[in-house]
Order: C-alpha cells, then sequence, then structure tokens
C-alpha cells in the first residue's frame, strides 16, 4: 500500500468538492435537486387556500390525488423508459387498448357489443398481458432490430388505437365486470385504492431507482451506454425490463380509469402522452436520459394537478381550460427552471 | 527488475482484420513488469487496435494474449479481462449524471439490509479507495464536474480497484496542459513504485523520453523496434514512426514581412471573466504565440477575439475593423479564420462529410440566395483536400471516419476557406500525429508568408517555436513577451510564473 502522498495532488479537486455539498456535507446537493419542486408545491397550495377554502380539505386533495392516479402511473413509467434515454409514445394507446381488449373478450354480446368469450374474471390478466405484449413488441422493434424508439412507438401509438377503435367499433363498452371495476372503485381504510396503488409503486420505484443495482443500471445507461457496458451491466436485458414493465404499468392504469369509470370509451387515454411528458420534465427529468428522480416526477404530476384544480375551484369556465391546461404546463416549466437554477435538455 | 519474472503482458504474432483492412499484421508486444512501456507510431499504425486486442474488447484473428506467462480469459469473461489489465481511454468511460464514488462502484455496489444499496458504505468504501491511491476528489461530486486531470485519476484509481496492476494510458495528456501532465507523470512514477505497470500511447516524444523506460514502435500494422528509450535516439525513434528519415523542420522562418505596416489584429485593454489588462497588436505576415498554462486565460483570450466569447471590456480590431463583441459571424465577416480549442467539441460535426464541414463558415461562396450548390461546394473541398494533403477517397466521406491529424487539417481548412486576414489558432496540434503536426505548422507559415496575421494560443512549445514573438500569460495577465530565439527552458518558466533570475 502507498504510503507516499502526493505533495501536488491536485488542489482545485478539495476546494471543488467543497462547494457541491450543503450542511456539512451530509446533504449533497444533487439530492436537493428532487427537491426543487417542494416550494412550488407548497406555493400552489397556500394560493389554493386562499382562491377557495375548499381546497386544503382531505375530500377534495384525495379528490385530486384520485384524479391524477391513472396519468401518475403513466409518468411512473415514462419516467423509467426517459432515463434510459428512451421514449414510449404508445403509452397512452396502451392504457386505452389493454382494458378495451379484456372488456371486448369479457362484455356478453347482446348487451354490450362485446364478445362475451370469456368469463369476467379473466379480464384483469388479459388488460395485463395485453400490456406486456405491447411492450414485447415495442422491444422487439426498439432493442432486437434497433430501430428509432420514437417513430417505433409513433407507429404503435396510431396502431394500438386503431385496433381500439375497431375492436369497439368506435363505441363505449358498458356493462364490465366487477374484477375490473374492483381497483377503480374500491376504498382501502377510508382511502380510494387507486390512490393506494399509485403511491405504493411510486414508493416501490423511488426504492428501486434509487437503491438497487438494476435501478441504477439505469442511470448507467442513459447516462453512457458504453461505460454501462464496460462495467459489465447487460444494457439490452435491462431495457427490456424497463419497456416491457413501462407497458404492463400502463395497462395497469387504464385498469384503474375503466374502473374508475365504469366503462372503456375507445378514446380512453388519448392525448395523455403530452401531459405525461411534461409532468416528467417538470420534475427534472431529462429527455436525453441518465438523469431525474422518481419522486421528482411524482411532483411534477402533483403540481400540475394541483393547480389545475385550483383553476377549478377558482371558477374558470371548462371552455378555457384546455388552454390553460397547456399554459400551466409552459408556467410550471418555467417554475421548475427557476426553483431548480438548471437549463432543462 | 529480474527478466526471469514473466512478462506482465504478451502478445505475439496477433493478426486483426476489418474487411479488407488489415489493422495488424503479426504484431507483437512483451510489457514486463513495473515498467512504463511507451506504444507509438503514426495514426493508422495499429495502435488502437492492439489496445482493444490487449483489454480484451476485440478478440485477435490470430495470434496470442498472454498476462503473467498464463493465457487470457476468454472474451466473454469481462471480470477475469478487468481484474488483469484497465486501460483509460481518450473517451471518457464515467457516467457524467452520477456520483464518482457510484462511478467507482457501478455495478457493484456495495449492500446493506435487504440487498439494498447502502450509500454510506458507498461513500466510504469510495473514500478509502481514493486515499489508497491519494486521489484528491470528493466521492460525492458529479462525474460530469470533474475535469479532464481528475476524471483520468478517478479512472485509474477504479482501474485498480478491481485488481489489475497494469495499465494502459491512451494519450493520456491530450488535453492536459503542462501542469496538469506534470502532475500525471508524479502520479504515474508514485504508481510504478507501487507496482503498476504502465502502456503509454502518446504522440509526444518527448513525453516518451520523459516517463517511459522502453518504447515500442508501430507502423503500417507492424511491430517495427522496442528497445529500452536511453539507447533510441530521437532520430532514430522518428525515423522508426515514419520510415524515413525526417527532414529537419527550418527552425528559423527565412522571411517575415515587415511588420510595421498595417495590423491584422489590435486588442486594447481587453478585460473578462479570466483575464485582465490584456493588449497586443498582431501585425499583416506576422505570426504571434500567447503562451501560458490551462487556467491562465490564452484560451479565452482568442475565443474572445474570435467572437465566442464577450469581453466585459477593451476592444478587438480585426484588419482594423471593429467586429461586434461576443459575435462569430461578425468576427468572421471582419477577416478571421479559428481553429477552435476542441474539434470534437466545437470544430466538426462528426456525421456530416468533409465537404460540409469544411465549408459551414463560408456559405454564401456555395451559391446565391442562400441556395447551396453542391458542385460548387464539392470543388471548394477538393481544392481543400488537395491544398492541406487530407488522406481521403473523397470529399462525401464523413469527418468520423478521418484520424485525428485529417480531421484537424479539415477544420483548418475551414479556418483558411475564407482567405482570412487573421488566424486565430487555439492548440492546433492537439492530438494530432508528428507528420500531420508538422505539416499544419507549415501551412501556418505559408499562411503568414501570405499578409495573414496569425495568432497562435497554445502551451504546446512546437506550435510557439515557429512565432516570431510569444506572449506569455500567467493568471490572466500578459507578463513577458519574448522574441524569436528564447530557450524552452525560460519560456517554460514564465507560463509557471516563475522567475529564473529570482
Amino acid at each position: 500500500m502507498p504510503e507516499t502522498v502526493l505533495a501536488d495532488a491536485p488542489e482545485a479537486a478539495g476546494a471543488r468538492g467543497g462547494r457541491t455539498a450543503l450542511f456539512g456535507g451530509r446533504i449533497p446537493l444533487a439530492r436537493l435537486r428532487d427537491l426543487a419542486l417542494v416550494p412550488a408545491i407548497v406555493v400552489i397550495a397556500v394560493v389554493g387556500q386562499i382562491v377557495n377554502p375548499v381546497f386544503l380539505q382531505p375530500d377534495n386533495l384525495m379528490n385530486v390525488l384520485q384524479t391524477m392516479s391513472e396519468m401518475a402511473l403513466l409518468v411512473l413509467a415514462q419516467t423509467m423508459i426517459l432515463i434510459v434515454r428512451k421514449m414510449d409514445l404508445s403509452l397512452e394507446s396502451t392504457m386505452g387498448l389493454a382494458p378495451g381488449v379484456a372488456a371486448w373478450l369479457v362484455v356478453p354480446a347482446g348487451a354490450g357489443h362485446g364478445l362475451g368469450l370469456l368469463p369476467g374474471a379473466w379480464a384483469v390478466p388479459v388488460t395485463l398481458a395485453v400490456g406486456a405484449l405491447v411492450g414485447v413488441v415495442n422491444a422487439l422493434l426498439i432493442i432486437r432490430f434497433g430501430l428509432n424508439g420514437f417513430i417505433v412507438t409513433l407507429g404503435m401509438l396510431i396502431v394500438l388505437r386503431g385496433i381500439l377503435t375497431g375492436i369497439s367499433g368506435g363505441q363505449t363498452f358498458f356493462q364490465l365486470p366487477p374484477s375490473m371495476l374492483y381497483l377503480g372503485t374500491a376504498e382501502w381504510l377510508g382511502m380510494p385504492a387507486s390512490i393506494w396503488v399509485c403511491l405504493t409503486l411510486f414508493a416501490i420505484a423511488i426504492g428501486v431507482l434509487g437503491w438497487t443495482s438494476f435501478g441504477r443500471s439505469l442511470y448507467a445507461i442513459g447516462g453512457n451506454v458504453d461505460a454501462a457496458k464496460a462495467a459489465g451491466i447487460r444494457t439490452d436485458r435491462v431495457l427490456w425490463i424497463v419497456i416491457v414493465t413501462g407497458s404492463v404499468l400502463a395497462a395497469l392504469s387504464g385498469l384503474l380509469l375503466s374502473g374508475r369509470l365504469a366503462s372503456v370509451a375507445s378514446a380512453q387515454g388519448n392525448g395523455y402522452i403530452f401531459t405525461v411528458f411534461a409532468a416528467a420534465v417538470i420534475g427534472g427529468i431529462s429527455l436525453n436520459g441518465g438523469k431525474g428522480t422518481m419522486f421528482g416526477a411524482f411532483s411534477g404530476i402533483l403540481l400540475l394537478f394541483m393547480i389545475q384544480n385550483v383553476l377549478t375551484l377558482a371558477g374558470v369556465p371548462a371552455q378555457w381550460i384546455g388552454a390553460l391546461n397547456g399554459l400551466i404546463i409552459l408556467v410550471a416549466l418555467s417554475i421548475s427552471r427557476i426553483t431548480g437554477g438548471k437549463v432543462q435538455d | 527488475m529480474t527478466h526471469a519474472e514473466p512478462p506482465v503482458v504478451e502478445a505475439t504474432g496477433i493478426v486483426k482484420r476489418f474487411g479488407p483492412t488489415v489493422a495488424l499484421d503479426g504484431a507483437r508486444i512483451t510489457v514486463r513488469p513495473g515498467e512504463t512501456h511507451a506504444l507509438v507510431g503514426r495514426n493508422g499504425a495499429g495502435k488502437s487496435t492492439l489496445v482493444s486486442v490487449l483489454t480484451g474488447l476485440q478478440a485477435p484473428d490470430e495470434g496470442t494474449v498472454a498476462f503473467g506467462g498464463r493465457p487470457a480469459p476468454r472474451t466473454s469473461d469481462r471480470d477475469g479481462w478487468r481484474q488483469r489489465v484497465a486501460c483509460v481511454y481518450q473517451k471518457s468511460t464515467i457516467i457524467p449524471g452520477l456520483t464518482v464514488a457510484e462511478n467507482l462502484f457501478l455495478n457493484r455496489h456495495p449492500r446493506g439490509h435487504g440487498r439494498l444499496i447502502s450509500w454510506p458504505g458507498t461513500r466510504r468504501r469510495a473514500q478509502e479507495l481514493l486515499a489508497t491511491w491519494s486521489v484528491a476528489v470528493d466521492p460525492q461530486t458529479p462525474a460530469g464536474e470533474l475535469d479532464v486531470e481528475q476524471r483520468q485519476f478517478v479512472e485509474i484509481a477504479r482501474a485498480l480497484s478491481f485488481g489489475a496492476r497494469f495499465i494502459v494510458l491512451d494519450e493520456p495528456t491530450a488535453q492536459l496542459d503542462a501542469a496538469a501532465i506534470n502532475r500525471l507523470f508524479g502520479r504515474i512514477r508514485d504508481l510504478q513504485r507501487q507496482g503498476v505497470t504502465f502502456l503509454f500511447i502518446s504522440h509526444h516524444l518527448q513525453e516518451v523520453y520523459e516517463i517511459c523506460d522502453m518504447v515500442t514502435v508501430f507502423r503500417d500494422a507492424r511491430h517495427i523496434v522496442t528497445a529500452p528509450v536511453a539507447d533510441l535516439p530521437r532520430t532514430e525513434l522518428v525515423a522508426a514512426m515514419t520510415g524515413e528519415a525526417p527532414a529537419a523542420r527550418a527552425e528559423d522562418r527565412t522571411r517575415s514581412l515587415g511588420t510595421g505596416a498595417r495590423s491584422a489584429l489590435s486588442v486594447r485593454g481587453l478585460r473578462g471573466d479570466t483575464y485582465a489588462d490584456v493588449s497586443f497588436r498582431v501585425g499583416a505576415g506576422e505570426i504571434v504565440g500567447l503562451a501560458g498554462a490551462a487556467g491562465s486565460g490564452r484560451t479565452e483570450v482568442a475565443e474572445t477575439v474570435v467572437g465566442l466569447r464577450a469581453a466585459t471590456a477593451g476592444e478587438v480590431q480585426i484588419a482594423g475593423r471593429r467586429p461586434a463583441a461576443g459575435s462569430v459571424p461578425a468576427a468572421l465577416a471582419a477577416g478571421a479564420g479559428f481553429v477552435p480549442q476542441d474539434r470534437h467539441h466545437q470544430g466538426l460535426v462528426p456525421d456530416m462529410s468533409i465537404a460540409d464541414n469544411a465549408t459551414l463558415s463560408v456559405p454564401r461562396r456555395l451559391g446565391r440566395n442562400g441556395l447551396l450548390s453542391h458542385g460548387r461546394r464539392d470543388q471548394l473541398a477538393e481544392r481543400m483536400i488537395e491544398n492541406l494533403a487530407i488522406k481521403t477517397p473523397g470529399p462525401e466521406l464523413p469527418v468520423s471516419a478521418l484520424s485525428g491529424g485529417n480531421q484537424q487539417k479539415v477544420v483548418m481548412a475551414r479556418a483558411l476557406a475564407d482567405d482570412p486576414r487573421l488566424l486565430v489558432l487555439i492548440n492546433p496540434t492537439a492530438g494530432v500525429d508528428v507528420r500531420s503536426k508538422e505539416f499544419l505548422l507549415g501551412k501556418v507559415e505559408e499562411t503568414a508568408d501570405t499578409g495573414t496575421g496569425v495568432l497562435v494560443a497554445s502551451d504546446e512549445l512546437d506550435d510557439l517555436r515557429l512565432c516570431d514573438r510569444v506572449l506569455v500569460m500567467f493568471q490572466g495577465r500578459v507578463t513577458t513577451e519574448m522574441n524569436r530565439g528564447w530557450h524552452d527552458h525560460d519560456l517554460v518558466a514564465a507560463m509557471e510564473g516563475v522567475d529564473l533570475d529570482a
């Protein structure tokens, strides 16, 4: 072991090391960046309370969490995929198609223009299986055949939406079996099950991404795929898992929404993907991969839905909500740029 | 050092083909324990291919590699290779978004409860590892914030932590300034004493003489010679590399135009973030060097001149005109041409063709009304390729397919494309082989002889030797001016801020 310590070891290194850590070096700046949106969320909460005292009532907060739970699962899926430097635009169609196929196979032929081929208990497994299948096809095209992920999933977005329109004849499936309704309607310990599912999955995702080798390999792949390979990470396998898991999560998200609305519309999930991307970027996820945390993504989607809720409580006419939604995204992006202090890429 | 010990690595009869190209043709190398072994050769001699064979990234078509007398592991056994050999590449193999600690233990994080990663453990192990090899870097720093020097030290520490005691350094000094190179060499000697063996790849022959014990020369995919550095004089080494006796380059420029008449560049009272009170002028046909260590402000001043940066005070006049500060187009319009510091970042668009890259700054020479004529572009590019002796099958080849020296020639071609009145060169020969370097510097003299003023910002003595005058910057100020005929040690002392007379 060396006994000599070089006298001319770079001094700059020590000086720089001091700057990146705060609070006696215990909390690195990188961790604080995760909390960048928390002040914004607090501000919106205060503003909301001033606008309408209903805002901070448990019922209203629960309402916000429940309305965002389906979209939040898509954000979770997209965040994983963005971290490994891929994209999946087809998540929003998967979210419609997966429960759509289940409903099509399960809903009796007479009443709800389904086929009635399978008993109601099959609906949930079929939904998740369709999600997995979509993921496998995406992964096959992107990883195995090396096609551009953006265009592949754009194609899938259109194809899957078309299939749903085809099997449903452009109509909405009603009379869903109880198994499909359960997650969207049940309450556990006084809180809707979908909120539990959403929060639990985010907690698991935060843990996996922060504290497991698998999770860290996502960052390594997104940051520098050659270095990840050199470190012995089986990059293709990790990418497969991420893409397929993403699609399964989208299917689950579709299941929650169908259950809550007790129907599967042929346009279910249409247009969601833009909000999903916006929430992820607002939450600090880089579109160039390797950066951002699951907690950040969660605060991104939470911020968006809180602002929407405040606007609704303030009595903004419904016709203007669309324009405002877009504006909110731009404002929220600017807020996170200010609080995060980093150029978004 | 007893030669009875088995060599750290011994490669014999290595043949590697890529399609019709033979990258290695019966090549061999033997590196003995504890030595620092130089591998030199011009671009395309097969050095990189040999490195990827020695590090197990590519299996040779023929031949064998043995470590410490035992055959090398299978290509698929990455861990086996990593315990024997590691390479610090020019291209970074760290992940910028992750901390230094995590980069060190990527995919082998210390685990705590329930097989979850223990972050305190990771930090502690990283701290220990960095302390063991005396690398002064905070393990919590995001790796992207490290400079080149720190990154190399971190990569060396990582390599050692796998158990490898044989480390390949692929042009480690290419992006370092003189002081950092000295620190790197100090580190190499230190590790050498601790039993680490190095294979050192460099274009800079004086570095080979400074740090290495043995040298192996490759040329045209073949092994040419292996000899102790002390037994191989410089001229013979260059001859082995080029296959011919080198014509000594004329040390002095025979002619320099009268510098009194016109100014190509005049800088007055320039002040910026990293420099202050910089005033000088470059006459038409004059070559002026701007020397200084990294952080001395030389690069920043040169970048300010060409508009890559804006000064907070002072003025820049190019050929009598005052371009808007901080505007590259304005500087180009005023008659400047420039070679930026880092061709990979600022110089080239790697996937675009040579023709497109070389003519990027002169669109109006390619056609009227904003429409480009491909014919005219290729014509112009053909002339540049010929003029600068760029080795390529044609102008349509993407620049990323060229060797470093030829890429730099493309950047130079672009700087010269508009017949500039002022040529600004920042580190013009970094990462360029001996031959291309001589050629590029010769071109600079040729350009100056046509009446163009040249400003060379560099800390490379060979770049500065051709200058009529050298201005030395230290900590943001011009401290010394030297006329042609300076001694190396005087210039180096001035760049380091040491007063030899004191």
